[in-house]
């Protein structure tokens, strides 16, 4: 391991860690303003020209405000939690292909921060990890509707991890590797997994709007019955945190999903622009195609909030266990049909 | 003919709704959703109801009660008299004014021989209900004149509006005069 290797890997760590610093917060600007959008209005427009500086405001305003600690015995499990909620989220990043490969000064670059053969399990991990930054913040909060809100929240999450699990174990017969490079690799051209597991990719949307807790499964935050759900308690930029995880996660389970089943930087004729154009140009491409996936599938999560309402809880969890889980286990079973025939 | 009462739809919207059970497709619900999307997709493209208050301002109608301005007349001289009887018919008791004699000299001024040399109207007091406006015998006061909102101040004196605020600006009432003659 040489030195150019590990500033290479810094380098690109620490760029990745502020692209999506930089989607997160301005996924939080387009939630707005796809809100306002799909209303017929037309959401912040005064900080910056069309609003883009609207985060940055936020943000500071978040920095400025007044660090409120509640009546809680547990001081420490209170600051953590936020901590956990936003790390989480950042970790998961670590694994995605951004793209495939450049080429700079004579060395190749692989376009990853680190590729473990065991990605997609490591991401399933830590996703589960972050349903404890709500749990401990709910709980540290020494408040009923927080404890509730992150009950709920955890029982959530637990659910449907099951069923995402199975969703994606018929993708990994498919595939035979749980590395998202070779995952990603495989759908070159327009060999995307989408169009062979159309049932899996549905129920992977699915539980990641349930993981990421966004509408129509948003019963953690909810102001009727539970004040502000599970931050109610938190304030200024802990309460910022909690509410940038939330973002952070849209951004990268929006890029899991563009890797599993959307063909990750691969788009029709990369081929043919490695071999005519040049790699890096190539590959450039790769990215920012990439990026247009992700940011298809952040305006779905928007869209979706303003079309659908929500669950109740019952509902939800009938969806869940009910319906989703008996459904990944039928898709196991035909694909595995399947390649049993056709391989 | 005649309709049995049941099929009467006087807004055209009546709706027979039905308690079948629903198809295997109607329950995934995945077509209902798409064609939610549909619809909501529609309006991100459709033109936004938005006015951005500051650079651009509602249409005001024709009988807005707004902002009060005390007019002038076609020579450009104040109208009011001072008779009080705004004052007396504001149900809000937001009026108050000092009455005054018109000196020699001053006949360019004002219109009568008798007027008001403070004339102010408490904002936070009035409803804009009108009524000075009805009770004026000189045609001095209206409330669809200025086509002006009362603006948001933040001191409770800002908003007792004197005769600088009130009286319609000298131009205003020339340019009145000239477009009449014009016509």
């Amino acid at each position: 391991m040489d030195s150019a290797f590990i500033i290479e890997k810094s380098v690109f760590i620490v760029a990745v860690f502020a692209i999506t610093m930089i989607m997160a917060m301005y996924s939080t600007w387009a939630e707005r303003k796809v809100a306002a959008y799909l209303q017929d209005r037309v959401g912040p427009n005064r900080a910056g020209w069309g609003g883009l500086l609207q985060p940055l405001a936020d943000g500071m305003k978040l920095f400025a405000k007044e660090e409120f600690f509640p009546n809680t015995p547990n001081r420490f499990l209170f600051i953590v939690g936020p901590a956990i909620a936003m790390s989480t989220a950042l970790m998961t990043s670590a694994v995605i292909p951004w793209g495939d490969k450049l080429e700079i000064f004579g060395r190749t670059v692989i376009l990853q921060a680190t590729d473990i053969d065991v990605a997609l399990l490591y991401v399933f991990g830590i996703i589960s990890v972050g349903v404890y930054g709500i749990m401990i913040g709910g709980w540290a909060s020494n408040n009923k509707f927080s404890l509730m809100s992150s009950v709920r929240a955890a029982s959530q999450m637990v659910s449907y991890e099951v069923a995402m699990g199975l969703s994606i174990i018929a993708l990994l017969m498919m595939t035979g590797t749980l590395s998202l490079k070779e995952i990603a690799a495989q759908q070159a051209g327009m060999n995307w997994n989408v169009f062979y597991q159309p049932v899996g990719f549905l129920i992977f949307l699915i539980c990641a709007f349930a993981e990421t807790n966004r509408t129509p499964f948003d019963l953690a935050e909810c102001e009727s019955e539970l004040i502000g759900g599970y931050h109610t308690e938190y304030s200024s930029m802990k309460m910022g945190f909690y509410l940038f995880a939330e973002y952070a996660n849209m951004f990268i389970s929006s890029a899991i999903l563009a890797v599993l089943y959307f063909g990750a930087y691969n788009y029709p004729g990369m081929q043919w622009m490695v071999d005519n154009v040049g790699v890096n140009a190539a590959n450039i491409l790769g990215i920012v195609v990439l990026f247009i996936k992700i940011c298809f599938f952040i305006f779905f999560y928007m869209w979706i909030r303003w079309t659908i309402p929500r669950f109740r809880y019952d509902q939800l969890m009938h969806l869940g266990w009910k319906i989703l889980i008996p459904l990944a286990i039928v898709n196991i079973m035909v694909t595995g049909v399947c390649i049993l025939v056709f391989k | 003919m005649s309709t049995a009462i049941q099929n009467i739809s006087l807004s055209g919207k009546k709706k027979q709704v039905s308690n079948k059970e629903m198809t295997f497709l109607e329950r995934m619900y995945l077509v209902a959703i798409v064609k939610g999307l549909w619809i909501t997709i529609k309006h991100f493209f459709r033109k936004k109801a938005t006015i951005h208050y500051p650079e651009q301002v509602r249409e005001f109608s024709p009988v807005y009660r707004g902002q009060h301005m005390l007019k002038r007349d076609e020579q450009g001289r104040e109208n009011c008299t001072a008779c009080g009887l705004c004052a007396l018919s504001c149900p809000a008791e937001a009026i108050t004014m000092k009455a005054e004699e018109r000196k020699k000299g001053e006949e360019h001024l004002y219109r009568e021989e008798k007027y008001a040399s403070i004339y102010e109207i408490n904002m936070l007091r009035c409803i804009f209900c009108g009524l000075c406006e009805e009770a004026c015998p000189k045609d001095a006061i209206y409330l669809t004149l200025s086509k002006e909102l009362v603006p948001a101040q933040y001191d409770r004196e800002d908003f007792i509006f004197g005769k600088d605020k009130l009286v319609m600006p000298l131009e205003m009432a020339l340019k009145n005069t000239q477009l009449k003659n014009a016509n």
